[in-house]
């Protein structure tokens, strides 16, 4: 057929050559016919309805129900009205991806419920004195107290998790992305990567068999702050190598060109160019730990008083309060009282975890044309 | 000075000694990778200004500069090497503390499916804990791998370039969020809304034996079962899962996309025959890291789940255990019980033990792949 070159008015002599026009919305013949752009509202407008319809018929309480099986019937509608009107192939195709949209939403939801969940839950708990006091004294059938002990118990470990992890992390990088090759670096390389995967209460349960039972000492903070460490490298391993491999070789190069040695060109060169890249990996390793609670179970112990020694004594943290306040640590049963504590805490991690987050994606993308 | 190195020059590691070399070397990619001899001939053969007597700057930088690069390389490989013996001292400290665990118990540790270690005698088995922690992970790979999946097929292949940026970060958003929260919010929240979808399933399905409660009777006897288990740690895993997808898919080679638009594939066509194909060794390690991250979670799973120590095929049925929820919620009471604290120990352990195996031949599939493609 001569479609390519025809004119409009050609197309209109010659009405018999063309496919029947079902829908007149812009489709040429070169294309099959397609389902005008406002199928899928139309379909899931419908299922919605037939839904809602089957909802009253058979009395259905929840929610729930009608959102699922109006989902269920809008992707059946679609796609059978597809398969009608264009064909098992677009019909095939419709159907996957609408699968791939809901997907997304499906990982969207949990998202926002459990951070509006929280939020709802944590936000009246907040109060000055909640930010102020410690919970010494208070019973779990009174309401005040606060997370001050905590507060200052995870600001502690996770800042000397942070003083051991990433000296070691960027360390490893600069050997990793400078130095590394042969069969050492392909071990260390190997072994980071299965170290990101060992579980947060295993890191805690060696640093129990090797310092508390080993050395036959009390729990005490710096002792979860050792696990948080341990959980931390791989991580900062992994992001400070990623943000190296920015660095431009011609950088290096120029350097060494100049007579600069080698470890000079690191630390004149290399790290400040990727510094900003560097603080983010820092942050986000960061962030990563700060919320691990099952260590600190087996190492920090807890305490409702304020203890600003972490290297001695029982040491509260924000998810151990969390866990105290579940009835969790003691096995005792919670209330209206030690829940709501237990979501301010929570509320408050979140937002600690989030603002880390956030604070070093954002200085990720300010600082990128520099690196690049 | 014509070589006051000289001697050293062997043993000398190759970083220190050509620093025209080192140039290219430092940067990843920018010589061909492969097996090469470090301090071998393969760098003798390649065309470069070199000096015949070999090292072109020992004149002009001296002795101080080599001493500043072992000790810099020295503190980079040191650090390397310390994670190596990290791995090493838990798996040690692990085997020797557990070992009173495998002595004093009167179980069975394979097949007992009752954990009482602090008991006279301590009788205590992995059973129950073991099924517990592979049948929650299994259903947190069933939900939620296609579901991420779908989700790096989304970024990857559907959303608008500055919307995928956004829509990644979201996801990213979601790796953020303590274990613990997640914990409390399937608790609090998940739990007493899928009640009703739990007895629903028990009455409706109940004749498939897995989701058949024969316990309860109405909606409020539903709730802390491995099935809510399995679905939180599928929404957990998700980040982890969809972010290596994503990078695959996004390694997917232009050309094998434009040949399969070319003739004329539709968009699932094109995914179907261009990107899953090549994506399917990054989607499998994917798969094996989040099962790894499902099986070692604990606090999620020690907040959903009630104890029961014993293998339970009705997972609608309340109880269950894992080996991290175990370690968690038993080490309270184990106080001051040498046997019990090695039993908790043995069950770290197993789970080190199988979480190393499930996330190195994910690494191992990931790291092959990465030598066809480079």
């Amino acid at each position: 057929m001569s479609e390519l070159h025809r004119s409009p008015a050609a197309a209109r002599s010659a009405p018999a050559v063309a496919p029947p026009p079902v829908k007149p919305s812009g489709t040429s013949d070169l294309v099959g016919v397609r389902l005008p752009a406002w199928a899928p509202i139309a379909a899931a407008t419908a299922g919605a309805v037939v839904a809602f319809g089957l909802k009253l018929l058979l009395g259905w309480t929840g929610w729930y129900t009608w959102f699922f099986t109006a989902a269920v019937l809008f992707v059946l509608a679609l796609t059978s009205w597809s398969f009608a009107v264009e064909g098992r192939r677009r019909a095939k195709d419709r159907f996957a991806s609408t699968l791939i949209y809901a997907s997304f939403v499906a990982a969207i939801v949990p998202l926002v419920l459990i951070l509006g969940y929280i939020a709802v839950k944590g936000f009246p708990v907040l109060s000055a004195n909640f930010f102020l006091r410690s919970m010494n004294g208070v019973t779990s059938r009174q309401d005040g107290g606060g997370l001050y002990h905590a507060l200052i118990g995870t600001l502690q470990i996770v800042g000397i998790a942070a003083v051991i992890a990433l000296p070691v992390g960027i360390f490893t990088a600069i050997y990793l992305v400078e130095y590394g090759r042969g069969t050492f670096a392909k071990a260390v390389t190997f072994f980071v990567d299965v170290m990101t995967g060992v579980p947060s209460i295993v890191a805690g349960l060696f640093v129990y068999t090797f310092l508390l039972l080993g050395f036959g000492m009390r729990p005490f903070g710096a002792a979860g702050a050792i696990a948080l460490a341990i959980l931390m490298v791989p991580v900062s391993v992994r992001a400070s190598e990623e943000m190296l491999k920015l660095v431009p070789r011609d950088l290096r190069e120029a350097s060494y060109a100049l007579g600069v040695p080698k470890w000079r060109t690191i630390i004149k060169v290399v790290l400040p160019t990727a510094m900003s890249g560097l603080i983010t990996s820092a942050l986000l390793a960061i962030a990563r730990v700060a919320g691990e609670t099952a260590p600190l179970i087996l190492l920090t112990g807890y305490t409702a008083s304020i203890n600003f020694d972490p290297f001695s004594g029982d040491q509260a943290t924000l998810p151990m309060m969390v866990w105290d306040q579940l009835g969790k640590r003691s096995g005792t049963t919670s209330n209206a009282f030690t829940e709501g504590r237990a979501w301010g805490a929570a509320l408050v991690l979140v937002l600690l975890v989030l603002f880390l987050n956030i604070g070093a994606r954002l200085l990720a993308k300010l600082a990128q044309p520099k690196t690049r | 000075m014509a070589n006051p190195t000289d001697g050293t020059a062997t043993e000398d590691d190759p970083m220190t000694d050509d620093q025209f070399e080192v140039a290219a070397l430092g940067v990843p990619g920018a010589l061909p990778v492969g097996p090469r001899d470090p301090d071998g001939e393969d760098r003798r053969d390649r065309p470069g200004p070199r000096s015949p007597g070999g090292r072109p700057e020992a004149g002009i930088t001296g002795r101080s500069v080599r001493l500043g690069d072992r000790v810099f390389k020295g503190l980079a490989a040191g650090s390397g090497g310390l994670l190596l013996v990290v791995m090493a001292a838990i798996a040690g400290f692990l085997i020797w503390k557990a070992i009173p665990a495998f002595t004093n118990n009167t179980g069975n540790l394979f097949t007992t499916q009752t954990w009482n270690p602090q008991g006279d005698p301590p009788v205590f088995g992995m059973a129950a804990v073991f099924f517990g922690t592979v049948v929650a992970a299994f259903i947190a790979m069933i939900v939620g791998v296609p579901i991420a999946i779908g989700i790096a097929l989304f970024i990857s292949h559907y959303a608008s370039r500055r919307l995928a940026t956004s829509l990644g970060a979201v996801v990213d958003l979601l790796a953020a969020v303590p274990s613990l929260v997640f914990g409390m919010w399937g608790l609090y929240f998940l739990i007493p809304q899928t009640q009703g979808f739990q007895k629903w399933l028990s009455d409706y399905f109940g004749w498939i034996p897995i989701f058949d409660n024969a316990t309860a009777t109405t909606v409020g006897q539903f709730g802390k079962s491995l099935l809510i288990a399995g679905l939180v740690l599928a929404i957990m895993i998700i980040p982890i899962v969809s972010a290596v997808c994503r990078e695959v898919f996004l390694q997917v080679p232009r050309d094998t996309i434009d040949a399969a638009w070319a003739l004329g594939a539709t968009k699932w066509e094109m995914i179907r025959t261009a990107v899953l194909p090549f994506g399917r060794p990054g989607m499998i390690s994917a798969a094996m890291l989040g099962l790894g991250r499902a099986l070692g979670e604990t606090i999620a799973v020690a907040l959903v789940l009630n104890s029961g120590f014993r293998i339970n095929w009705h997972l609608t049925e309340p109880g269950g255990d894992t080996f991290a929820s175990t370690i968690a919620l038993k080490f309270g009471e184990a106080g001051g019980s040498p046997t019990a604290i090695a039993a908790l120990i043995a069950a770290g352990l197993f789970l080190f033990v199988i979480t190393l195996v499930v996330n190195s031949i994910a690494r191992i599939v990931i790291a092959r792949r990465k030598e066809f493609t480079a």
